[in-house]
C-alpha cells in the first residue's frame, strides 16, 4: 500500500452527490472523472476545482472545496493542498479580470518588471491586490511556458505575449 | 526477480547479502551501518522528499537517496564518499535555512533527530542572512503541541495520519517557501493514535502538549511497563525524573504494538497525579471518613470482613478490576478462597453469564489480525476499544481483506467496511440470518430472515482463505452475550474461521487464567443481584465500573462492609466503601499482565507509590496475614506470579462456547439502551488525565437517538430528556444522530451522569425533563 492510493479515498462516501452541486457541475465533473479509471476519481480533483471556481466568479471557498472532496471522495484536506498549491486557484475573491503576470527569467529578461510597473501604476493597485471598482486583479505568477513571446500575462483563458506599455494600455481597455 | 532471490551488494567495502527489491536503507539499517535521514520512516510509505539519505552509487552519476533505491546485485555503495558527503552537507545546509535555533527552549533538544545530524553534518556558520520563515502556532487539540517554524517537511505525520490512523487529518499546504504542515482550517486531530505523531517528527514541530516544558530529554530516566488499559499489551518507555512519571513513549514489540501506542495508553500517566488520589489510609466511622495509619486501617478491614463474612464464606465476594494485574488477581482469589467464599469475578461489565465459554482470547495471535483476510465483528467498535487491534484490522482491510461489522450504531470508520447496523435485538436476528445464510438450522436460526447483505456475509467468510469471527465489548456488554457468542461460534465453525475475542482490559485474560474470571463462585451479576455482607473492591468505582451502576451500588450499600482498595477517591465508592487502602496506580507497582493473544508480560515498578500508597498486592499479603490464610507469605510479587503459574491450568487455546438456555432476553419492541464506554471513560486511571478528558473522543453523558425516534418522542437535539430504565433514571441531553438504528438509544455507560441509570443494554422510556 502506497500513500497514493486507498488512504487518498474517505471512508464513507456522500451518497448523494448531485446535491452538491448543480447539474450542469455536476456533469462536468463527471466528464473529467470519466478521463480516469474508475477508482481514481481523485484524479478530477484540478478539473473539479477549475469547474467550480469558475462557476463561483474566480474563487474558491472552504465550502466549495469540502464539497469537492465529498464529491470526489478524498479527505477535504487533500483539496486544501492541491487548491494552496497552484497560481490558478484563488481562495479569495477576485477581479472581473485577472492578469497573471509572469515574471520569470524569459519574462523577466525581456521586461517584464517594466510591465508590472506600468500596470501597477496604471491601475493603483500593487501585485496581490484588487482594483478598488472590482475590476481587475493583479497576479504575479512563474512561468507559463509563453517564453517565446515573452513578456506576457494571461487573462481569463488568453495569453497575451510580446506585450509593451502602450500594448498593456490596448488590451486593459478593451474588457468591459 | 523473484522476491527470495539473494543479491550481494558491497557498501563502503562491506560485503552484504540483501533480497532482491529490498530498499537499500533497509539494508544498511539492519547491518547497522549509519546514513542520515528524516523522511523516511520504516512503517510508512517512501517519500524521498527530505533528500538527507544520498550516497554514492557505482555507475550512477549522481547521487541517490538509499530510502528510494533498491538493492541490485553487484552494487557498490558508498556512505561517507566526498560525493556522498558533499550531498549530505549541501541537504543540511538546505535544511537549515528555516530552521531556528531555538534548540535551547525547544522540547526536542537533546533527542532531536535533525540536531544529531547536524552535528554530524551541519556547517558551524550559517551562509544564509536572509530572514527566516515563521508560522504561528496552531491548535491542533490537548495532546499535541505544534511548533511549525521548526519543521522540515519531511510529511511523516501526513503519512502517518493517511496510512496508520487512517485519517487524513494533516497536509502540506501551500508551494516552496509557503508550504506548510497543518490542517488548513482550524480543527483538532482526532486519531485514536494521533500521539504518535510526535514520536515520528524528527524535529521539534510535534512534541507531547502535557510533557511541554516540563523536563528536558537528558533528565529522564528510561524504565519499561506495559500498557495497563486494552487488552493489546503495549509496551512501553516509562520516562521520569526524581520519581514522577513525566511521559511515556511505545517500545518496539513488532509483534504486539509494532512501534505505535494508543493516545490512552500514552497520556493515561497524567490521571496519577489526581488531586483526588489516595495517599493515607480511610477508614469510615459513623458516617465520617477519617485517615489513619495502615495498621489500624488494616486491622479495620481484618475485622469488618471478619465478621461480616460470620460463619458462611458464600456471604461474601470480591470485585476486581479487570486492569488488576494478575498478581493482585491470584492474591484476591487465594484471599477469599481462605475466607472461605469462591465468589471473585472481574468480568464487571458482562451482561449476561448464561452458558460456558472458554478464555476469551484473540485465538490466534496479534500479528495474525494483519493478515486475515475475511472479519467478523460482533458488537465491537474496535476503534474506541483496542485501538491498536484496529490498525491491526485495517492493515489487513487496506490488502484487500472484507471487514464487517454487527453493530448497534453506525461505527466511525477509517476504513471502508461492511456494517449491519440493527438495534440490539437486531443484532441476534443479523446473527442467526448469517447463520441460516450458511446453511445452519436450529433455534434462533431457523425463524430468521436472509437478506441480502446476510448472504453477503455468509458468502465472504465461507470463500475467504483466513477468517475470524470476532466478539468485542459491546457484546460482552449485551443482555443475550449467550446468544451472540453461539450465533458467533456458529459461524466460526461454518465458515472455518476463528472465534475470537476482543478482551475489553489489560487483564480480562489473565482473570480467567487464575480463576478470578469464569471460577465457580458467582459471577458479578450474581453477587450484586443476590447482595452478599461483604465486598472486597479492587480497583473499581462502583458508579463507573459496573455493568449495572445502581444495581452495584444498592447491593454495596447495603452490605454490612465493604473493603475498598483503590488508588483514587470518587463519591460513590465514599459512599458505599467503609475502609479505602490506598494502593499504587500505574508504573508505582510490579505486576503481570496477560494481553489478548495470552502472552504473559512482567513489569517492574518505576515510580514510588505516592505517598503512603503500597502496591495491592502487598495489601493483599497483609490483609491475608490478617485473617489467618493458610501460606500467604510473599516476599515478592514474583513470588506469587510463581505461585500463580504453577495453579493456572488454562492455557488460551481454541475458544469455544456452549450455550445456555436460548431464549433471547432482549425486548423486541421499544427502545433499548445501547451503553457503549468511551474510549476515555475505560478505567481509573484514564477518567483522571485531564488532556485524554479535553479531546473529542471524551464525550459527555447523552442519549443518542435518530431523527425518526426523536420525532416520534416529540424531542429536538439539545433537549433534557429523563431516561428511565426500570426503577432508575437520569436526566439528560438528547443527541439526534443518524448512526442509531430504529429501536435503539445509545447512551454510553461509565460518564458522569450515567451512573444513576440500570444496565449498559436494557429497555429504556424517554420523556421530556
Amino acid at each position: 500500500m502506497g500513500f497514493k492510493n486507498a488512504p487518498m479515498t474517505s471512508a464513507k462516501p456522500v451518497e448523494d452527490k448531485a446535491k452538491l452541486f448543480s447539474s450542469e457541475i455536476c456533469s462536468e465533473i463527471d466528464r473529467w472523472i470519466g478521463k480516469f479509471p474508475e477508482q481514481w476519481r481523485q484524479s478530477a480533483v484540478m478539473a473539479a476545482l477549475q469547474v467550480v471556481q469558475d462557476d463561483n466568479g474566480g474563487y474558491l471557498t472552504q465550502e466549495l472545496m469540502d464539497k469537492v472532496a465529498a464529491y470526489l471522495e478524498m479527505p477535504p484536506v487533500s483539496v486544501y493542498e492541491v487548491a494552496t498549491f497552484y497560481s490558478m486557484y484563488e481562495l479569495k475573491p477576485v477581479g472581473r479580470h485577472k492578469v497573471c503576470v509572469c515574471t520569470n527569467v524569459s519574462c523577466m529578461i525581456n521586461g517584464s518588471d517594466r510591465i508590472v510597473e506600468h500596470m501597477e501604476k496604471k491601475l493603483g493597485i500593487k501585485l496581490g491586490e484588487t482594483t478598488g471598482d472590482g475590476r481587475y486583479t493583479l497576479k504575479e505568477v512563474e512561468c507559463l511556458g509563453a517564453c517565446g513571446g515573452a513578456p506576457m500575462f494571461q487573462i481569463g483563458n488568453k495569453y497575451y505575449e510580446n506585450l509593451t506599455t502602450e500594448l498593456v494600455d490596448s488590451i486593459l481597455e478593451g474588457l468591459e | 526477480m523473484s522476491d527470495d532471490q539473494m543479491v550481494t551488494i558491497e557498501v563502503d567495502g562491506r560485503k552484504l547479502e540483501a533480497k532482491a527489491g529490498e530498499l537499500l536503507i533497509e539494508v544498511t539499517d539492519a547491518a547497522g551501518i549509519n546514513i542520515p535521514r528524516f523522511c523516511y520512516h520504516k512503517k510508512l510509505s517512501v517519500s524521498a522528499n527530505c533528500r538527507m539519505c544520498l550516497v554514492e552509487v557505482s555507475k550512477v552519476p549522481k547521487p541517490i537517496p538509499a530510502c528510494a533505491t533498491t538493492v541490485n546485485n553487484g552494487m557498490q555503495v558508498f556512505t561517507r564518499s566526498p560525493l556522498a558527503l558533499a550531498a549530505q552537507k549541501g541537504t543540511m545546509e538546505f535544511l537549515l535555512i528555516n530552521h531556528p535555533l531555538d534548540c535551547p527552549i525547544c522540547d526536542q533538544g537533546g533527542e532531536c533527530e535533525l540536531q544529531d545530524v547536524a552535528v554530524g553534518y551541519g556547517s558551524d556558520v550559517s551562509r544564509f542572512v536572509e530572514g527566516k520563515r515563521v508560522i504561528p502556532e496552531r491548535n491542533i487539540g490537548p495532546l499535541i503541541a505544534t511548533d511549525f517554524t521548526r519543521c522540515i517537511h519531511c510529511t511523516r505525520c501526513v503519512r502517518f495520519g493517511a496510512e496508520i490512523a487512517g485519517i487524513r487529518e494533516l497536509g502540506a499546504t501551500g508551494r516552496g517557501e509557503h508550504m506548510e504542515i497543518g490542517t488548513y482550517v482550524e480543527k483538532s486531530i482526532d486519531s485514536e493514535l494521533s500521539g504518535n505523531i510526535i514520536d515520528v517528527c524528527p524535529v521539534g514541530s510535534l512534541t507531547s502538549k502535557p510533557a511541554r516544558y516540563q523536563a528536558r530529554a537528558w533528565e529522564l530516566v528510561q524504565r519499561e511497563a506495559v500498557a495497563p488499559h486494552d487488552s493489546v499489551g503495549s509496551n512501553l518507555h516509562i520516562h521520569l525524573r526524581r520519581n514522577q512519571v513525566m511521559r511515556v513513549h511505545p517500545k518496539d514489540n513488532e509483534s504486539v504494538n509494532e512501534c505505535w501506542i494508543s493516545d490512552r495508553d500514552r497520556f493515561s500517566y497524567l490521571g496519577l497525579y489526581s488531586e483526588d488520589r489516595v495517599t493515607r489510609p480511610l477508614i469510615k466511622t459513623e458516617g465520617q471518613w477519617k485517615e489513619c495509619d495502615w495498621q489500624e486501617a488494616l486491622d479495620f478491614a481484618a475485622q469488618g470482613m471478619k465478621k461480616a463474612r460470620g460463619g458462611d464464606g458464600d456471604q461474601i465476594g470480591a470485585l476486581v478490576s479487570p486492569t488488576a494485574t494478575l498478581e493482585e488477581m491470584y492474591l484476591t482469589r487465594k484471599l477469599m478462597g481462605g475466607l472461605g467464599s469462591r465468589n471473585v469475578d472481574s468480568r464487571l461489565r458482562q451482561g449476561d453469564f448464561r452458558g460456558e465459554e472458554s478464555a476469551p482470547w484473540l485465538g490466534q495471535s496479534i500479528a495474525d489480525l494483519d493478515n486475515l483476510n475475511g472479519v467478523l465483528l460482533i458488537g465491537s467498535n474496535v476503534r474506541k476499544e483496542q485501538p491498536i487491534f484496529a490498525h491491526r484490522l485495517r492493515k489487513a482491510a487496506m490488502e484487500g481483506a472484507w471487514v464487517g461489522f454487527v453493530t448497534p450504531f453506525e461505527l466511525d470508520m477509517n476504513y471502508r467496511a461492511e456494517q449491519l447496523v440493527s438495534s440490539p435485538a437486531g443484532m441476534i436476528s443479523d446473527l442467526a440470518a448469517v447463520a441460516k445464510a450458511l446453511g445452519l438450522s436450529g433455534s434462533l436460526v431457523d425463524d430468521a430472515e436472509v437478506s441480502d447483505v446476510h448472504q453477503r456475509v455468509a458468502e465472504k467468510l465461507k470463500t475467504a482463505e483466513k477468517t475470524t469471527v470476532l466478539l468485542g465489548n459491546l457484546a460482552v456488554a449485551h443482555m443475550d452475550y449467550s446468544l451472540l457468542r453461539h450465533l458467533g461460534a456458529l459461524i466460526a465453525d461454518a465458515t472455518d474461521s476463528v472465534l475470537g475475542f476482543l478482551p475489553e482490559a489489560a487483564n480480562s485474560v489473565g482473570a480467567r487464567l487464575v480463576g478470578v474470571a469464569g471460577g465457580d463462585g458467582l459471577d458479578s451479576l450474581a453477587m450484586l443481584n443476590s447482595p452478599r455482607k461483604g465486598y472486597l473492591l479492587l480497583g473499581v468505582e462502583p458508579d463507573w465500573d459496573f455493568w449495572n451502576p445502581s444495581l452495584a451500588r444498592q447491593s454495596l450499600s447495603e452490605a454490612e462492609f465493604v473493603v475498598a482498595l483503590s488508588a483514587y477517591r470518587s463519591a460513590s465508592l465514599e459512599e458505599n466503601a467503609d475502609v479505602i487502602l490506598p494502593v499504587a496506580g500505574f508504573t508505582e507497582s510490579s505486576g503481570t499482565y496477560v494481553n489478548a493473544e495470552g502472552i504473559w508480560q512482567s513489569f517492574n515498578g518505576s515510580v514510588k507509590p505516592m505517598g503512603e500508597a503500597r502496591p495491592a498486592w502487598k495489601v493483599l499479603r497483609v490483609l491475608g496475614n490478617l485473617l489467618d490464610v493458610a501460606d500467604f507469605e510473599y516476599n515478592s510479587s514474583s513470588q506469587v506470579l510463581e505461585e500463580a503459574r504453577d495453579s493456572s491450568t488454562i492455557q488460551p487455546g481454541g475458544n469455544s462456547s456452549t450455550p445456555g438456555e436460548l431464549n433471547v432476553r432482549t425486548p423486541a419492541a421499544g427502545l433499548v439502551r445501547a451503553g457503549d464506554v468511551p474510549l476515555y471513560a475505560s478505567d481509573a486511571l484514564v477518567r483522571r488525565s485531564n488532556p485524554l478528558q479535553k479531546t473529542n473522543d471524551a464525550i459527555s453523558a447523552a442519549v443518542h437517538v435518530n431523527p425518526q425516534v426523536a420525532k416520534d418522542g416529540g424531542f429536538s437535539a439539545g433537549d433534557q430528556v429523563m431516561v428511565k430504565q426500570g426503577n432508575t433514571g437520569a436526566t439528560m441531553a438528547l443527541v439526534i444522530d443518524e448512526a442509531i438504528p430504529d429501536g435503539c438509544a445509545r447512551i454510553p455507560a461509565a460518564l458522569s451522569g450515567t451512573g444513576e441509570l440500570g444496565g449498559q443494554f436494557g429497555e429504556v422510556t424517554l420523556e421530556k425533563a
